[in-house]
């Protein structure tokens, strides 16, 4: 099969691998570079499961081809968190508001409030919820996901910023 | 599922692209921000042998004016950008106001102005704006181009004028009249979904506040972009009052678009929603038109 050299710096580390170009970017991290962090929900492009973030922004991962990311930066779940042990405040927010059951979802949405929250330190409910509407959740009817992200504004606004 | 296997060419000139559509044709499927190719691939309802990935042609990521105070956009401008851009929403504040309507941002991040214009969805949002501001498209092949005007480039369901080696490469929107106003409506029932019904009001005033131009552009409510041309007509040289603009909306969606019911509304539910949200567009577009808004 007609492999392809791709190099890429996901998490900060730099990887380079030869892939067919068919090769979805969310098999790629999880099956070649190990990453399991992201996850498959749906493979069309709606469920938000597989989202991680191409040089800063969220994106479907399932809707790139790993090809498509040579010389880019990306960051996973697995890069929120500045230390193995560590939480990222978000997570610590999710973790305390019970923003999750299951978790399949939650890598999910972790990656696509991150660039939100950057953007929108201070946000209503109401853009909460709109910027969540990409990601669906089976377990939890969002609710303590909303309060989670409440809880880190919160905390964020308490830190100074 | 998985996509199919497939030669990947990823050009770094639009030379180069056009070369590769040409020497392929039908057998080459040109990806921009892949947001409706790739599920189409995982799928395989699309299996293209050939894959000419234009996301290396930034000559194709332009936004500007032309001398003639036209607006022109590259094909390849993600959405996310059309979305922020003053330019775009000084100049077509249509366009800026449908934008957030498209899907999610992270479909926007990648999704292109071009890509959703090729892909031709009845139920999107980008073509009922290119066919309300009267857009026009610069398609490319090796050795030469084209310009069409986008309601005729929409030939049907997933359909296009667009021909197997040529490439969208630019959208060119005139500039808004004076006395102009727009406003776009869409109803779903969730944020991001695929809207049951909506669509463009563009209407246009004289000194004396009586409609001079009135567009009304709809999605989801026929194969193409449908425009209610007898709805239209029935505003023009009217004062927009509330009972005119009642039979408007009463004629657009009675007699003119027609929507096809499916799992998530009855063809009857779409056309009231037409009409409601017809009334709700004409509104708030003649107002600002009054206001000064635009143009």
């Amino acid at each position: 099969m007609n492999k392809q050299s791709v190099s890429v710096t996901v998490n900060g580390l730099a990887y380079e691998r030869e892939v067919e170009p068919r090769l979805l970017l969310s098999d790629f991290l999880r099956h070649e570079l190990g990453l399991t962090g992201t996850h498959v929900g749906c493979e069309h492009g709606v469920c938000g499961a597989c989202t991680i973030l191409l040089d800063g922004q969220p994106v479907r991962s399932c809707l790139m081809l790993a090809v498509q990311t040579n010389g880019h930066a990306l960051t996973t779940v697995e890069g929120l968190a500045a230390e193995q042990d560590d939480l990222h405040p978000l997570q610590q927010a999710f973790w305390e508001a019970h923003g999750l059951q299951c978790g399949f979802c939650t890598p999910g949405f972790l990656m696509t409030l991150v660039p939100f929250l950057q953007e929108n330190s201070n946000p209503t409910e109401a853009e909460i919820r709109e910027a969540i509407s990409g990601n669906l959740c089976r377990c939890t009817g969002y609710q303590h996901i909303v309060d989670a992200v409440k809880l880190a504004v919160e905390k964020n606004v308490e830190r100074g910023g | 599922m998985k996509p199919a296997p497939f030669d990947y060419i990823a050009p770094d000139s639009l030379d180069a692209a056009l070369a590769a559509v040409n020497e392929y044709g039908y057998d080459a499927k040109l990806l921009a921000g892949g947001q409706s190719l790739v599920p189409m691939m995982n799928f395989r309802l699309a299996q293209p042998a050939v894959i000419v990935d234009l996301n290396g042609l930034s000559e194709l990521d332009t936004i500007r004016y032309d001398d003639s105070g036209a607006l022109r956009l590259g094909a390849m401008v993600r959405q996310r950008r059309l979305e922020r851009d003053p330019l775009v929403a000084k100049a077509a504040p249509l366009l800026h106001e449908a934008m957030p309507h498209v899907a999610h941002p992270q479909i926007r991040n990648r999704g292109t102005l071009g890509g959703s214009l090729a892909h031709a969805d009845p139920a999107a949002e980008l073509p009922v704006v290119m066919v309300a501001l009267d857009g026009r498209f610069r398609l490319q092949r090796a050795g030469g181009e084209r310009w069409i005007e986008a309601r005729d480039f929409f030939t049907g369901i997933f359909a296009t004028d667009l021909a197997a080696e040529e490439i969208v490469v630019e959208v060119e929107l005139p500039p808004l009249p004076p006395r102009t106003g727009v406003a776009f409506v869409e109803m779903a029932r969730r944020h991001g979904d695929y809207a049951l019904a909506g669509g463009a009001a563009l209407v246009s005033l004289d000194e004396n506040g009586a409609c001079t131009k009135a567009r009304l552009v709809y999605l989801n409510a026929g194969e193409v972009p449908v425009v209610a041309e007898q709805a239209g007509a029935l505003l023009v040289g009217q004062l927009p009052s509330e009972r005119v603009i009642e039979a408007a909306a009463a004629v657009a969606s009675e007699q003119e678009v027609e929507p096809m019911g499916d799992i998530h509304a009855t063809a009857d539910f779409k056309r009231h929603l037409a009409k409601v949200l017809t009334a709700r567009a004409l509104k708030q577009a003649f107002a600002r038109a009054r206001h000064g808004e635009v143009g």
